[in-house]
């Protein structure tokens, strides 16, 4: 039977009914959220506002391999059966533009004038445990202990999570390799499995008090056991079901000692220097300040937009800049991701997402990159 | 402000015009620039011509005839500061597409006393003849980016106008990559930003009108993914051929492609 308003608890997984899916939109949005998730655009599923289930990609999924992406059917009614899109949830908190500051000349003074930041409290529906370990290392980025954004900090403030525990890995997908995924441990304040076999059904995990009081408010019965196991097996499967894989242990030394490795050089030959593979990382952070002034001198603004290490500006310094190959900026961009990042933030900076893979309009795929660094270049393990 | 305001020139070389346009279209700065500046010679708007020394010349065009050269010298001598603005004053322009070709044979193709025409065989930037302050790229420009070069001149600082690719532009708009995600060949990897991702806005790819981006250009990298989306060599001269065709990473592509050069 299924209960209206039962008290839930953190860790507790109950069953929600397809049809009964909406009340949970409907519920967010009575709290004052606004909806970010999923939904067909331009021939790819990206991330936007929607205004309930209704907008979400119902019977589509990704076909991915490195270079290219291509919407498909699916041949059901599956509301989250597609892997990691061209957008990560970094742009809904580390915003592609943000104006740091204005200011202008007033009476003989200079104002600076503080910003105005009122951004709506969002809830981000179908983040994938990738998706939510990029989050944990933005968050330590920009929330971490000595040096909080403004702007970031803002942004964020009262994100409400619906994770979808991930059914459905792409070609390029390694969160498996990575240890940070398929399935969505922490981070989340409600998680869904979607279950396809049988009844259209999600059963959902309260991951925090906000989630478990939510989830109050939308009709659900208690998982049973066999529920409970089906919606193991879905990530089970999906664990099994990685398109890609990167050996990450021992990569930071293994790369660490071959900075000079003829690989970088071949590998420079097709980057492009483009910067895609940066701008669609999900944890890839460099910023770029643009100052400038109107054509009287009056008015003034500092805007910080999304730059990526693959650009000439970004290694610019004083009489020039430092990294004008690009196989320089490879380099800087694989060993910074997978190796400085350990030492600068305790992990890794890869979560294994496959986006750079993907969006690479030449292909170029991170783990094969790795591998061919590490072949040969190895200690032979004796077995 | 009592300082005297800096006298602004616009000057025309071979060209359309539509560089020139792009200040007019500047409608809701246009008094504001007016305040700002001393406009002293700009045929497209005024007829009024004043002589003497320019603070800003912004030379739209190429240098295509012998005229031409004789002339940006000129400029050069007359301009404190001095800026190409457009595809024609960076690169040369459409009409270094005769760079490739005989220009005597278009001639008399076009003209029934070619004897009077006088072409220089090639058609080439403005920086190929006089040294330049800045240059600001784009068939046509970009009137925000010609506003932020005007405003960093009256500031004294130096113009935010980057170099980088247009899939910079682009992902910060949130756009999905046509190349990637349609099989649609776009040159945004390896065009010089500006536009604002204008094609891919609108689901096209990039024509490269921005012309190379800063080095280094994998443009034969680019290329190998054009071939594998079934492009021909005929496809990568065009591609690599355009309002930027002389630009020097634009033009060592195209010829790499050109099998009868």
């Amino acid at each position: 039977m299924h209960e209206r308003r039962g008290m839930t608890h953190i860790g507790q997984r109950v069953v929600v009914e397809r049809e009964h899916l909406p009340n949970l939109m409907t519920a967010l949005r009575a709290e004052g959220h606004r909806l970010i998730g999923p939904t067909v655009r331009d021939g790819a599923i990206v991330h936007a506002e929607i205004q309930g289930v209704e907008d979400l990609p119902a019977g589509w999924t990704s076909e991915q391999e490195a270079g290219t992406y291509r919407l498909r059917r699916r041949d059901d009614g599956a509301l989250f059966g597609y892997a990691a899109g061209p957008q990560s949830w970094k742009q809904s908190f580390f915003a592609p533009a943000a104006r740091l500051w204005h200011g202008r000349f007033e009476g003989g003074n200079s104002l600076v004038l503080e910003e105005d930041r009122a951004p709506p409290r969002l809830a981000l529906v179908g983040a994938r445990a990738c998706d939510l370990s990029a989050l944990a290392i933005h968050d330590r980025i920009f929330l971490g202990e000595r040096h909080v954004d403004p702007d970031y900090a803002a942004r964020r403030r009262g994100t409400f999570v619906v994770a979808v525990q991930c059914g459905t890995p792409g070609g390029t997908c390694f969160c498996a390799s990575m240890g940070t995924g398929p399935r969505a441990r922490y981070g989340f304040d409600l998680a869904l499995t979607e279950l396809l076999e049988g009844r259209h059904r999600f059963v959902v995990e309260a991951g925090s008090e906000a989630g478990a009081a939510l989830l109050g408010r939308v009709r659900h019965a208690p998982a049973d056991e066999g529920e409970a196991r089906d919606a193991d097996a879905v990530v089970e499967a999906a664990a099994g079901r990685m398109g890609r894989a990167l050996r990450a242990e021992g990569v930071r030394d293994a790369l660490l000692r071959n900075l000079e490795h003829p690989r970088w050089e071949e590998v420079a030959g097709r980057c492009l220097a483009c910067a895609n593979c940066t701008l669609v990382c999900p944890t890839c952070f460099c910023a770029t300040v643009e100052d400038t002034t109107d054509l009287a001198g009056v008015e003034a603004e500092r805007v910080r937009c999304w730059d990526s290490c693959f650009t000439l500006d970004h290694s610019h310094l004083h009489g020039g800049p430092v990294r004008t190959s690009i196989k320089s900026r490879y380099r800087q961009w694989l060993t910074h991701k997978v190796a400085w990042w350990i030492d600068q933030f305790g992990m890794s900076g890869c979560v294994g997402c496959g986006r750079c893979i993907t969006w690479c309009p030449v292909g170029i795929d991170l783990t094969e990159e790795v591998a061919a660094i590490r072949a040969g270049t190895e200690p032979k393990e004796v077995h | 402000m009592s300082r005297r305001r800096p006298r602004l020139a616009v000057w025309k070389f071979a060209s359309c015009d539509g560089c020139q346009l792009s200040l007019l279209d500047c409608e809701d700065e246009l008094l504001e620039i007016a305040a700002a500046v001393e406009i002293a010679y700009f045929k497209e708007a005024t007829s009024t011509a004043l002589r003497g020394k320019y603070d800003l010349s912004l030379v739209e065009g190429s240098v295509s005839s012998r005229k031409d050269a004789e002339r940006i010298v000129a400029v050069r001598r007359a301009s404190r500061r001095l800026v190409p603005i457009g595809a024609c004053a960076t690169a040369g322009g459409i009409q270094a597409l005769r760079n490739f070709c005989r220009v005597e044979g278009f001639l008399s193709l076009v003209y029934a006393r070619p004897e009077h025409i006088d072409a220089l065989a090639t058609s080439t930037a403005i920086a190929d003849h006089v040294p330049v302050d800045f240059e600001l790229r784009g068939c046509p420009i970009d009137k925000r980016q010609l506003l932020e070069v005007i405003s960093a001149f009256l500031n004294g600082r130096r113009p935010a106008v980057a170099a980088h690719s247009v899939c910079l532009e682009c992902k910060r708009r949130l756009h999905v990559c046509v190349m990637v995600a349609h099989g649609t060949p776009c040159m945004g990897p390896v065009t010089h930003a500006g536009c604002g991702a204008l094609c891919p806005h609108h689901h096209r790819g990039c024509y490269g009108c921005y012309g190379p981006m800063e080095t280094p250009l994998n443009a034969p990298s680019l290329s190998r993914a054009f071939v594998q989306l079934g492009c021909g060599e005929a496809d990568l001269v065009a591609a690599f051929r355009s309002f930027n065709a002389g630009a020097p990473a634009f033009r060592a592509e195209g010829e790499a492609h050109d099998r009868e050069d």
